[in-house]
């Protein structure tokens, strides 16, 4: 067992929020019963929503493949118990913009049956990299952090760089989420176990499991894990507690003391990040053969009378969740998919619980934030911006919607962490405004495009009118030459001809 | 279940520019306490009557242009620029006199550019200078301070109110009796006409650094702004950058030469050195906004002090001095825009 070291790099700015996480935390990880319904959505993933090859009345099994990749970069999804597909349809889930998704709707017949696992599982050690990232891809394993990048793809991408570490993430840095620090505590040789997966799976000797000083819990039963399974491959690293150490690129530099360039990856600094939960995941499916159904997920605030984690089925909607945390207190106003700093709220509580979400936090009424008073310069967003930008520029440049000074003034690397909104005395939602400010900018891409497709066919229709007169004009002057060869009384007759007919035989248009 | 929509984060900033500003309010209760201690209560009345005209200024600009009066008020923006214009006013100044500054620095220097957060200039500094162009005469009579050895007469309340009301003494004063020179001027004055730091600072007007009853003034200015910076109203760049300016060019002329400069120490503690380094100088609207920035702008305050009190026309130069930097705001965050995390360093030259 390695002994936990303090690291290095620094990271610029962030905050001390506190922590809301005992509330969660003091009980083990409840798992729930079966949903009389799954609703799983087709996109639980970044890029394309997976395609179903399921129909509507077929019986399904636990653990069976629904719906496959689409696309190159995509995730397949699996039955989270058995039952019988209902429909294929629009249903509420939780998206920042707009409300419904296609979702695979399944009535569960309660026998909970798995599906036949078919041969024996291969020993990942057996098998070549490749291979592995493949078997990873089946799985249906994404990024369990919230991001839901298929965990697959990312792995692929990766080993195109040369790597030297991979980085498990268990730096749970927003306030009241607790779901990693649960899976820590009680699952941690699956996530070492799957750091092993990944490492294998990516050709790559050194694994640094990374831990907030703030989870003397995790980092024991982590210890204990290390020392069980004695890989010298596996580090643990232990970071101080600061929103947000948790961001992809912020953990690099904190643990390797190297900067993601703008607009790159961690695989440019030969680092490659992977959330704890989905290590396990690794390790449950490559190892255990059981595809990503379910996942341990927080149930917090002060509008859920007695939060908790639990172990949920992927599917599961929402309301049923809560009410293994005791169901809502008489404060729920506010619903959040995520934490209170990068969240999304919900509408309501029929939404399914889907890969990405790792906290469902009910909030009693927000006390008003005041109203929006002008940016007085006191420069305190740019203090704590843990990417070093000025928001207080960016937001000046975003209202004016100058995209050229949006781009010099780093506006695409916002990691949208809500720092700055926090710290504003004035109130300004700034980072509202920079989402919005962003999708203006690929608006304005888009529609660049547009008109450059535009242009194109329009420069084309002139060039294919230009050609169709000079060739009427060809045309013409043949059969003038043709008139005119055939002497002065054909062309009188074909004057007659054409006044007889009502139309001027020398004019066309 | 059906909940309401918003927008991350779903935290409440836990501060906001009225309680900023009531916190500076509160900080500078010991500078006033002081004030009135060692040179009467004409500062109440100063503060009294920037408040009253700032406010309706405020009201008035707000009304015109279209914007909702009360919010500008329940800032308290329109108080701090009221009181820090009272500071810098001398202890015996005619209403009119306040009140020209007081609209000037909100109606000309804060909304005919814009209002809060728009103002390039300081305005409680741009209100000072303006009071500096129209009437130079009523800047110049300073009380003495109140030190049991001083021969002079402590104008009561009474008095003081008549001033401050007619612009005229009582006819059994006169101000021959009321005034003294202040340290600043005395040692400008002297330096001026040959004698040496040393002679001047017999002067019983001066005490162990700068003058007397002003060093105590400046030690609790100094609390409330040492107060402001543990509450982090403001942070140490600007202060530490003002005082650097001026104690570094007065120290290194003093050390050459101690009998032709003031002591370091002197420049600390006369005049407006430390309401500036804490009060004014790091009002956030006029001031750079990059922590480098912001020790650029407070060391060229500094400097900018000092040249004025050695080598300009003015006794002190706290209002010209940030005014100045003000207008170099612009340049100097163009100039020291923190590299963004993940881009290579900017080279020299290069477009930013």
């Amino acid at each position: 067992m390695t002994a936990p070291t303090y690291d290095l790099g620094k990271l610029h700015g962030g905050l001390r929020l506190p922590a809301e996480k005992d509330r969660s935390t003091s009980t083990a990880i409840r798992s729930m019963p079966l949903p009389e319904q799954l609703i799983l959505p087709l996109a639980q993933h970044v890029g394309e929503p997976a395609h179903p090859i399921i129909g509507i009345g077929e019986r399904v099994l636990k653990g069976q493949l629904i719906a496959e990749t689409d696309g190159i970069i995509s995730a397949p999804i699996h039955a989270s118990s058995s039952g019988k597909v209902v429909a294929i349809e629009p249903w509420p889930v939780s998206r920042r913009r707009g409300d419904k998704a296609p979702c695979i709707i399944i009535e569960c017949d309660g026998e909970d049956r798995a599906i036949d696992p078919g041969d024996q599982l291969p020993a990942y050690q057996d098998l070549p990299p490749e291979d592995l990232q493949q078997r990873i891809l089946q799985g249906g394993i994404v990024g369990l952090g919230g991001a839901v990048f298929p965990t697959a793809q990312k792995l692929m991408q990766a080993v195109t760089a040369p790597l030297d570490h991979l980085l498990l993430n268990g730096v749970e840095c927003e306030p009241y989420i607790s779901c990693d620090d649960m899976l820590m505590r009680e699952y941690a040789l699956d996530i070492l176990k799957g750091g092993q997966v990944l490492m294998h799976a990516l050709g790559i000797d050194s694994c640094y499991l990374v831990v907030e000083s703030d989870k003397p819990e995790a980092l024991n039963s982590i210890g204990i894990a290390l020392a069980e399974l004695d890989d010298s491959r596996l580090v643990l690293k232990q970071v101080p507690t600061i929103y947000p150490s948790g961001g992809e690129d912020q953990l690099v530099q904190l643990v390797t003391n190297r900067e993601v360039p703008s607009g790159g990856l961690p695989s440019d600094v030969g680092c490659i990040v992977q959330n704890v939960g989905t290590a396990a995941a690794a390790h449950r499916w490559i190892n255990m053969g059981e595809p990503l159904i379910s996942r341990v997920t927080t149930v917090t605030g002060d509008g859920v009378a007695d939060p908790c984690n639990v172990l949920a089925r992927l599917g599961t909607p929402l309301a049923e969740v809560v009410r293994v945390a005791g169901g809502y207190t008489e404060r729920a106003a506010t619903m959040v998919i995520g934490g209170p700093m990068c969240g999304k709220s919900v509408s309501n509580d029929q939404v399914p619980l889907v890969k990405a979400t790792n906290c469902v936090l009910v909030m009693s009424e927000l006390p008003s934030a005041g109203r929006e008073m002008p940016c007085i310069r006191c420069g305190e967003c740019a203090e704590v911006c843990p990417v070093q930008l000025l928001p207080q520029q960016l937001f000046w440049y975003a209202c004016a919607d100058d995209e050229e000074k949006l781009r010099s003034f780093g506006l695409t690397d916002c990691i949208e962490c809500g720092c700055c909104d926090l710290v504003c005395p004035s109130h300004i939602p700034l980072t509202a405004d920079f989402r919005k400010a962003k999708g203006r900018m690929r608006e304005l891409a888009d529609e660049k495009a547009r008109a450059e497709r535009a242009r194109q066919r329009f420069e084309a229709r002139n060039e294919r009118v230009r050609r169709e007169r000079l060739e009427r004009d060809r045309e013409l002057a043949a059969q003038k030459q043709a008139a005119l060869d055939a002497g002065p009384e054909a062309i009188k007759e074909m004057l007659e001809r054409a006044q007889a007919s009502g139309k001027p035989a020398d004019e066309d248009d | 279940m059906e909940f309401e929509r918003r927008e991350a984060p779903f935290v409440t900033p836990p501060t906001d520019v009225a309680s900023i500003m009531q916190q500076v309010l509160l900080a500078l209760v010991p500078a006033v306490l002081a004030y009135v201690w060692y040179f009467g209560v004409g500062i109440l009345f100063n503060i009294g009557i920037a408040v009253i005209f700032c406010v309706l200024g405020e009201a008035f600009m707000m009304r015109v242009r279209g914007r909702p009066v009360d919010v500008a008020l329940s800032d308290y923006t329109a108080l701090v620029t009221a009181v820090l214009l009272a500071f810098c006013l001398p202890p015996l100044t005619p209403w009119w006199v306040t009140a020209t500054g007081a609209l000037f620095a909100i109606v000309v220097a804060k909304h005919l550019y814009g209002g809060l957060g728009f103002n390039i200039f300081n305005p409680a500094m741009a209100g000072y200078v303006a009071v500096m162009a129209a009437f130079p005469m009523y800047l110049n009579i300073w009380t003495a301070p109140r030190m049991g050895d001083l021969d002079y007469y402590y104008m009561g309340f009474y008095e003081t109110a008549r001033y401050v009301i007619t612009g005229s003494l009582p006819d059994y004063l006169s101000f021959d009796a009321v005034s003294r020179a202040t340290p600043l001027d005395l040692v400008k004055a002297g330096l001026n006409n040959m004698r040496t730091f040393g002679e001047i600072q017999a002067n019983p007007m001066m005490g162990d650094f700068g003058g007397r009853g002003w060093e105590w003034i400046g030690n609790f200015t100094a609390i409330g702004g040492g107060w402001l910076l543990l509450q982090k109203i403001i942070r140490w760049h600007i202060p530490v950058g003002v005082l650097a300016g001026l104690l570094v060019p007065s120290g290194i002329l003093y050390f050459l030469e101690p009998g032709l400069h003031a002591s370091p120490g002197f420049h600390l503690f006369s005049g407006g050195a430390i309401l500036c380094a804490f009060f004014i100088a790091t009002d956030p609207v006029s001031a750079a906004t990059s922590t480098r920035g912001r020790l650029v702008y407070g060391f060229g305050i500094g400097l900018l002090i000092y040249a004025i009190r050695r080598w300009g026309s003015y006794a002190d130069g706290v209002a010209f001095a940030v005014l100045l930097m003000n207008l170099a705001v612009p340049a100097i965050d163009k100039l020291t825009r923190p590299r963004i995390v993940g881009h290579p360093k900017r080279r020299r030259g290069t477009p930013a």
